[in-house]
């Protein structure tokens, strides 16, 4: 059995999921504090991803992307490479596809937190920046460590947007998805059968994993009791 | 001047409207809540922004609407305490109150402070402790040790016995009280608890709907509250609509009875007693009346009174020792309202 379509879904999964980590911390931790308006439009877009179909992201992705449009035309131009079917054309299409898993994970687990201890940081003298990454994201760990999982899960099963903008072509851009509907096509049920098998335990194992940490809290010594904050 | 503050921010239909100058005192905020204190402490420590106005502190010009100041909360540095004491829950307390000494530079200096500041709020023994594993007291001495840590050049201290239990919040007042002392500078306390207020403060600010309705020594401001408002939070039970009869008799609409006061009155619309301020022999304001209802508290009475051939909308409450009350219990008894006792209230 050739190994190179599940190395290949995990290193795009892998790129797409640092990507959309630190963009969907960033895009909830500034949405939050933009006028409601602006809030309600930009959480729409966001979100649109989650409930377009993933051909429909892929058909928008090959428009700008597409050697013959404008986007991928200049850039087969500059750098003489086309940016779709190849591997990493796959990671835009995961990146989209599972963005705003993350950002609205993020988004709820930044809105639990509580605001009076980034201004008891703020007042005291401590810097933004250090009030993010040792007090809030501590404090938001739980959720936003369940959303990346997920959204890594997500990413590896990927298809509909992956196949339109990456294709298939093996030991080039066949991920594991693409690869199972292939052997499926071509009548090669045996091997199918064992392709959706590492499947269903790549996603298994995921779920337990976001299951425990979401049961654990990860961190249960620092966390004042609700009981004694509302006494 | 240690604090200049004067403010104005529109909340949706809330409306806040704050002037208020302090010195090296403590400064009490007392309202209802829901009446902006909280939003003024904000507004000062730097986390809200004001529609309008100027907020100096020790000369220094934190916020100016018109010249187009706005510091950054850093740069406030306003010790600002909240009613959870906000504890950052990852860190232990030595950690929290490492992060409360970051502002200081040298190392040295650093260390020094925070073994000095670990040491005069007795946490010695609980540096590696995180903040759920504290009490109450022991959470607000941390809160209290990180927030003096960090240099604030002012104290906001937003409501900061709620979180305890009763028992605790006297022995907390005390080291309160001594941390003020210490620190000798402006401190604004903010609560509506009347009685830690009083105990607590220099002079009182009474807020309601988002105004100052009085400003003043607490002495002054228990003993002549001015307002309705006033009155009912420093703890005045006994309010009635007045009539003015002439200048110093009133007609108590709620009660049913003409009083006569030793102050003259002037446009105000309500007058007011203390339960305990009632006496029961006297020579003014002398009525007798149907006793309503008996209610007996720990270490007190109160009577719910009704004038004698009267039907007023309200009753006058009368609260005196168990003894008192066991003495002269009767259906009928005679009360005096002092005139010296009835203060004059505006709407």
């Amino acid at each position: 059995m050739d190994w190179f379509p599940l190395l290949n879904s995990l290193r795009i999964a892998g790129i797409s999921t640092l990507i959309i980590f630190f963009a969907g911390l960033a895009a909830a931790y500034y949405i939050a504090k933009t006028p409601p308006a602006i809030k309600g439009l930009l959480d729409v877009v966001l979100t649109l991803p989650l409930v377009l179909p993933p051909t429909v992201i892929g058909y928008l992705l090959l428009r700008i992307l597409g050697p013959n449009r404008f986007f991928g035309a200049w850039f087969l131009d500059v750098f003489g490479t086309r940016l779709t079917m190849t591997w990493w054309s796959a990671v835009f299409a995961t990146t989209i596809v599972i963005f705003p898993l993350m950002y609205r994970t993020a988004r709820g687990a930044f809105e639990a937190f509580d605001e009076t201890l980034a201004y008891s940081g703020q007042s005291m003298g401590l810097s933004n920046t250090y009030i993010f990454w040792r007090i809030r994201m501590p404090g938001c760990k739980q959720g936003i460590l369940a959303g990346t999982v997920l959204a890594f899960a997500r990413a590896l099963g990927e298809y509909g947007a992956t196949s339109m903008v990456a294709g298939y072509i093996p030991g080039t851009t066949a991920t594991v998805s693409t690869t199972v509907y292939q052997l499926w096509r071509t009548n090669d049920d045996a091997l199918a059968f064992r392709w959706v098998l590492v499947n269903l335990a790549i996603s298994f194992t995921v779920l337990l994993a976001v299951n425990m940490i979401e049961k654990n809290g990860g961190n249960t010594r620092g966390r004042i009791t609700n009981s004694k904050r509302s006494a | 001047m240690s604090l200049f503050v004067d403010i104005e921010k529109k909340l949706g239909s809330f409306y806040l409207k704050a002037e208020m100058t302090a010195e090296d005192e403590t400064l009490a905020l007392l309202g209802a809540s829901g009446c902006g204190k909280s939003m003024t402490l904000k507004c000062i420590a730097g986390i809200e922004k004001p529609d309008r106005g100027r907020i100096v502190v020790d000369g220094v010009t934190l916020f100016d609407s018109e010249r187009g100041i706005h510091l950054s909360p850093q740069e406030h540095r306003a010790g600002l305490i909240f009613q959870n004491y906000a504890l950052f829950p990852n860190m232990t307390v030595l950690e929290n109150i490492r992060a409360g000494a970051r502002r200081e530079k040298d190392p040295a200096i650093r260390e020094k402070s925070i073994s000095g500041i670990i040491d005069s709020f007795g946490l010695a023994g609980l540096t590696g402790h995180y903040p759920s594993m504290l009490s109450g007291g022991q959470q607000q001495r941390v809160a209290l040790a990180r927030i003096l840590v960090s240099q604030p050049r002012i104290l906001l201290l937003d409501e900061p016995f709620s979180a305890l239990d009763s028992h605790l919040r006297f022995r907390m007042e005390e080291e309160l009280r001594q941390v003020i002392r210490q620190f000798g500078r402006t401190v604004i306390l903010v609560s509506h608890n009347r009685k830690e207020i009083f105990r607590l403060s220099d002079r009182i600010a009474i807020m309601n709907n988002g105004r100052i309705e009085a400003i003043g020594a607490r002495s002054i401001v228990f003993d002549d509250p001015k307002t309705r408002t006033g009155a009912i939070l420093t703890g005045c039970k006994n309010i009635s609509r007045i009539r003015k009869k002439d200048d110093f008799s009133i007609e108590a609409l709620d009660w049913g009875i003409e009083l006569t006061v030793t102050k003259k009155v002037t446009d105000e619309s309500f007058a007011g007693i203390r339960t305990h301020e009632i006496k029961s022999a006297g020579c003014e304001n002398k009525f007798r009346c149907r006793v309503v209802k008996e209610v007996e508290n720990p270490f007190s009475c109160t009577v719910l009174l009704c004038p004698e051939g009267k039907e007023p909308p309200e009753l006058i409450g009368w609260e005196m020792d168990k003894s008192t009350w066991n003495r002269i219990r009767s259906d009928y008894i005679e009360i005096s309202l002092p005139p010296g006792s009835i203060m004059l209230l505006k709407g």
